[in-house]
């Protein structure tokens, strides 16, 4: 397909420009000329042919409404449409964030509801809707730690993070001036409580676990974990980008989590956007109540107002309150769904995941053979002992059934992983599709691997040279 | 409204075919005393039509204003009705990051695109695929440059935006780097003679902002020429990026690094967020730069494709070695300023240019009126400073009218009383600038 | 099948390897089984000349597409040179490892410390335990 540069033709226009109703003048009689640029290097396309060209661009991708998107790690769950609507209310979109509070009480009434709801759902005492992605709200978790322990007069400097970890975790550490210390997982895929012993000194900061792990498995000895950091003064910090397996179910808060991040393009079904806007919500207990972001929201009678009136505040993560409208979609979904339909989507989750997993066991190598919760984690081993053929060849394949593949290759610890999560949203009949193509290609894999190994042959594109990519990059047209 | 498809028949069948007799037995591995009964504090579920309800009672709390006069970090622009259009498409919204290129060369080619545009339009060689804002945008980039370096001072104008100093404050208390903040002159641009005397060999960037946030146009080159003579880098920010459709790019004047908001390319106010982080720099960065890229490349067949390039830069790889945690981004806001850009084309600069001629009407009208002065000599895009008699009865007078006024600075520049920053973009009518000053008579 | 590992040099347990050049300067690279391990290499982040590691710092990094790779200094002392070529042909070290893409020249500082690495038979010798 043709860049847009490459349908561009001067003197096209796909906007036009209303003409002036004040006076005009010369431009540089206002600003001299040498503050003014002298070439504008845009296209100039008409707007049918814009239309066509991201309409066609469209057509290129794959998005959960066309298929099935069983991503592990980033539940990939249907979006609703009436999300979608309400959350183009023009008293939503319009309002300039400095707007005074008068003039958006229902956006402040949204935010500070939504900030209690996440409370009930996951026991935290308070929470912050600013960090704009689960990676900002872990920064934002550990900056808050950091502030705890200066507060206390003394400096902590390790994170200890499990080998299974989410790469996030270990950079949002580190970005934090932390040390980060890497925590073995036992033969079962939890934590390895002696490992963990061993490693919880006074200089530790914080544990940062997932759970459930990105495995897909419930950490069983989360109390004795607590115990151990909590004992020597530490900090449990939780990553919640697995909250789909767990609401209704059990509050991280309850758990003895101190504070924790989500991320509500995940569990709260905002769409994901092609790569975003996310918003990575942070809850925090009583401990770390003084450290959270400002501005908070303040309730006097029935009147809400912003106050940046905290002392001990970490400061501001981002300008602004934090990705307005993809929290509208996710209050949406909370009010819509209610305590009863967030507890059934996380028992579906996990319903289906269990169902895949023991359809799928007799084909592929199973990597922990216990109950999985909202995802489940497969290896490729036994394919590429046989014939060579790779998790990404089976990734590959699956697209040629029309799928989007699984996460594979992570977590790190599983070898030619393949991380399945169906999410609650998917019907019977589609996982029982999905897996008939999964035993297929299965089949494909010993009796003709070529077939595997050449997909995906189906798309507008084959294999991609990734390596070209990488040493000689090409990020930016050049006119020929 | 519940989303699950499953019939009572289909949890049946499953359960089965998993071996368990009710679905709490799969969450055994939960201990009992941590089980919740309920979810506590949350309204019950309720139907489409409720929740339709719902939503617009609470969006009709909110006031729209017949008009706002403040920009400040935030801006009112015209969105072609185009870009709505794609950026509803369910098979880009829907989708996610495209690490598997082959089903997400709409998406990839679309970013490509957007890098593109928005090299040129900063005057650099390379531009990522989006941070979270502004604020994190410029931050993010003096950080690298911390990183690069191992200098640990950083240089920030006051007439940066507020938000994105404190935004600066938090990241480098985070990272144990010293701040220090220049003052600005008269003309409402950076104090040369203050930079250079803070100019010292531990500085790793200086971060400046044009136009500023008093809606000052800096001159970028002998501030370039300053940074680099002492061997650190110059990150150059902005906050109203069709600023860049008429202003000369900071890229091109020496700047390192051109970091800041793209909002008002095509994304709604939407109170303060999903906005766009764009984030430019020299071609010699490209291998150190945080954000996700896309770039150009060739299939098995020859054909060109786009993948996500240089991955070895990102968290998932380089894990605590990495110079940005930053995973999700704001994909579909890139996507929006890709079309917008795309829509207006060379039309960006009569978009400009008439966003200084409202910027100048309003100035003009309001120094007709006693008390009212300039507080800034230099040249200004669609924002400027100026001083009235009383600031805070006037937005008083505004508000009541269902006006949003100007922004007051006095809270984050106390030697600047009574002084309003003002913005005028397409979207205020000359009747409406009529009727502002009309009121404020 | 990896390439055979030459005798006229010394190992080190990272996979590099160390070749004295008699004129106290010595050229260091990795193993063909490191390249095989890495896969096709896309970039090689060199040192600056003049730079001084101790031994085991790192004093290069190989990436490929999806891996990044500290090079360790096998012995310590002053970079004199590096290979300029693996700038724009990074492949050269896949192709050839212990000829071509070769990546820096140090001046060691301790030559006894030559003597805590391998030989070629004691490297093979690892590679099989490693291997198991």
């Amino acid at each position: 397909m043709e860049l847009i540069f490459e349908i561009s033709k001067p003197g096209r226009s796909a906007a036009d420009i209303s003409k002036s109703d004040v006076p005009v003048f010369n431009i540089e009689d206002a600003i001299s000329k040498k503050y003014l640029r002298n070439d504008l290097d845009l296209p100039e396309v008409a707007e049918i042919d814009l239309i066509r060209h991201y309409t066609n661009l469209s057509r290129r991708n794959f998005g959960v409404d066309l298929g099935f998107y069983p991503l592990g790690s980033c539940t990939m769950k249907y979006n609703p449409k009436v999300n979608e609507n309400v959350a183009m209310l023009p008293g939503f979109t319009g309002l300039h964030p400095y707007a005074d509070a008068e003039f958006s009480q229902g956006n402040l009434q949204l935010m500070y509801e939504m900030q209690k709801y996440l409370c009930g759902i996951f026991g935290m005492a308070e929470f912050t809707l600013q960090p704009a992605a689960g990676a900002h709200g872990e920064l934002t978790g550990m900056m808050m730690i950091k502030k705890y322990f200066e507060k206390k007069g003394r400096k902590r400097r390790v994170i200890l993070i499990p080998d299974a970890a989410h790469g996030t975790n270990p950079a949002s550490a580190a970005l934090c001036g932390f040390d980060t210390v890497e925590l073995r997982s036992n033969s079962e895929g939890g934590v390895d409580i002696e490992h963990l012993q061993s490693l919880m000194t006074e200089d530790v900061a914080a544990l940062m676990l997932t759970n459930p792990n990105t495995l897909g498995l419930f950490e069983r000895n989360i109390e004795k974990v607590a115990q151990i950091i909590h004992d020597k003064g530490g900090l449990l910090y939780g990553d919640g980008a697995n909250a789909n397996a767990f609401m209704g179910k059990t509050r991280p808060g309850d758990l003895g989590f101190d504070v924790i991040q989500l991320n509500l393009h995940k569990t709260f079904s905002t769409p994901h956007g092609g790569g975003g806007p996310g918003s990575g919500p942070v809850g925090v207990g009583k401990a770390l109540i003084d450290f959270l972001p400002i501005p908070r929201i303040l309730k006097t009678g029935d009147k809400y107002s912003w106050s940046e009136k905290f002392p001990d505040t970490i400061g501001r993560v981002r300008s602004f309150y934090g990705n307005f409208n993809v929290i509208v979609k996710a209050y949406a979904y909370i009010r819509s769904l209610g305590a009863e339909g967030l507890t059934h989507a996380t028992e579906m989750a996990v319903l289906n995941a269990n169902y895949i997993k023991e359809k799928l066991k007799p084909y592929y190598d199973l990597s922990y053979d216990r109950g999985c919760m909202h995802e489940c984690v497969f290896s490729g081993k036994r394919q590429v002992a046989e014939n060579g053929v790779h998790t990404t060849d089976i990734a590959k394949k699956l697209i040629d059934y029309g799928y989007h593949p699984p996460t594979i290759y992570f977590p790190l610890i599983v070898p030619e992983a393949i991380m399945i999560e169906p999410t609650e949203t998917e019907s019977k009949e589609t996982l029982d599709i999905f897996c008939e193509a999964m035993i297929s290609i299965a089949r494909e894999a010993k009796e003709n691997p070529d077939g595997v190994k050449n997909a995906p042959l189906t798309t507008p594109v084959t294999r991609l040279d990734e390596v070209l990519a990488a040493r000689k990059p090409d990020v930016c047209w050049k006119k020929p | 409204m519940d989303y699950c498809p499953h019939t009572p028949d289909d949890i049946k069948q499953m359960q089965a075919a998993i071996g368990v007799a009710g679905v709490d037995e799969l969450f055994a591995d939960i201990p009992q005393k941590f089980r919740l009964k309920q979810i506590p504090d949350i309204p019950s579920a309720m139907s489409e039509l409720e929740t339709v309800s719902v939503m617009s009672e609470l969006a009709r709390k909110n006031k729209l204003p017949q008009l706002t006069l403040t920009g400040a970090g935030a801006y009112h622009h015209f969105i072609p009705a185009v870009v709505g259009h794609i950026v509803g498409r369910a098979e880009f919204y829907t989708a996610y990051t495209p690490y598997q290129a082959e089903i997400s060369q709409g998406i990839l080619q679309a970013i490509y695109e957007y890098q593109t545009m928005i090299a040129h339009l900063t005057g650099t060689e390379i531009a990522n695929a989006s941070m979270y804002d502004g604020a994190s945008a410029m931050i993010e980039a003096a950080v690298l440059c911390a990183k690069m370096s191992g200098k640990t001072k950083i240089i920030v104008a006051r007439s940066v935006h507020p938000e994105y100093r404190q935004v600066l404050q938090t990241y480098c208390w985070a990272n144990g780097y010293s701040v220090v903040e220049l003052a600005y002159m008269p003309s409402g641009q950076i104090d040369l003679n203050a930079l250079q005397n803070e100019l010292d060999d531990q500085v790793a960037a200086v971060l400046v902002q044009s136009p500023n946030f008093f809606g000052v146009i800096e001159d970028i080159a002998p501030v370039a020429d300053d940074v680099h003579k002492k061997g650190a880098l110059l990150v150059a920010g902005f906050t109203d990026s069709t600023s860049l459709g008429i202003l000369k790019p900071a890229g091109a004047a020496g700047a390192d690094f051109v970091a800041g908001e793209g909002q008002s390319f095509g994304n709604p106010l939407n109170y303060g967020g999903p906005y766009l982080g764009i984030f430019a720099a020299r071609e010699k960065f490209m291998r150190r730069i945080p954000g996700r890229l896309v770039g150009a490349t060739e299939d098995k067949k020859g054909r060109r494709g786009f993948v996500l390039t240089l991955q070895t830069r990102e968290q998932h790889i380089r894990r605590e070695k990495a110079t940005s945690n930053i995973c999700s981004n704001e994909a579909l806001c890139a996507l929006a300023a890709g079309v917008y850009l795309a829509a207006l084309g060379k039309n960006l600069r009569k978009l400009a240019e008439l966003n200084i001629y409202k910027t100048q009407y309003l100035k003009n009208k309001l120094l007709q009126l006693a008390g009212w002065q300039e507080v800034f000599t230099a040249p200004v895009y669609n924002e400027i400073v100026l001083r009235c008699p009383d600031s805070k009865k006037l937005n008083e007078k505004l508000k009541n009218e269902g006006i949003i006024g100007g922004y007051e600075l006095q809270k984050d520049y106390p030697e600047l009383e009574n002084s309003l920053l003002l913005c005028a973009t397409e979207m205020i009518s000359k009747t409406g600038i009529d009727r502002v000053v009309d009121i404020i008579k | 099948m990896s390439k055979q590992n030459p005798q006229d040099r010394l190992y080190s347990r990272d996979h590099e390897w160390v070749k004295d050049n008699g004129d106290s300067t010595v050229i260091i690279g990795i193993t063909d089984y490191a390249q095989e391990m890495l896969t096709d290499i896309v970039f090689v982040d060199l040192p600056e000349i003049g730079r001084k590691v101790v031994q085991k710092a790192t004093v290069a990094v190989v990436e490929s597409v999806k891996s990044v790779s500290d090079i360790y200094s096998p012995v310590g002392g002053e970079v004199i040179d590096v290979n300029k070529m693996l700038e724009d042909t990074p492949e050269l070290i896949n192709q050839d490892a212990f000829g071509e893409g070769w990546i820096v020249k140090m001046r060691p500082s301790d030559a006894s410390e030559l003597k805590m690495l391998l030989s070629a038979a004691d490297y093979e010798e690892m590679l099989k335990e490693e291997k198991k």
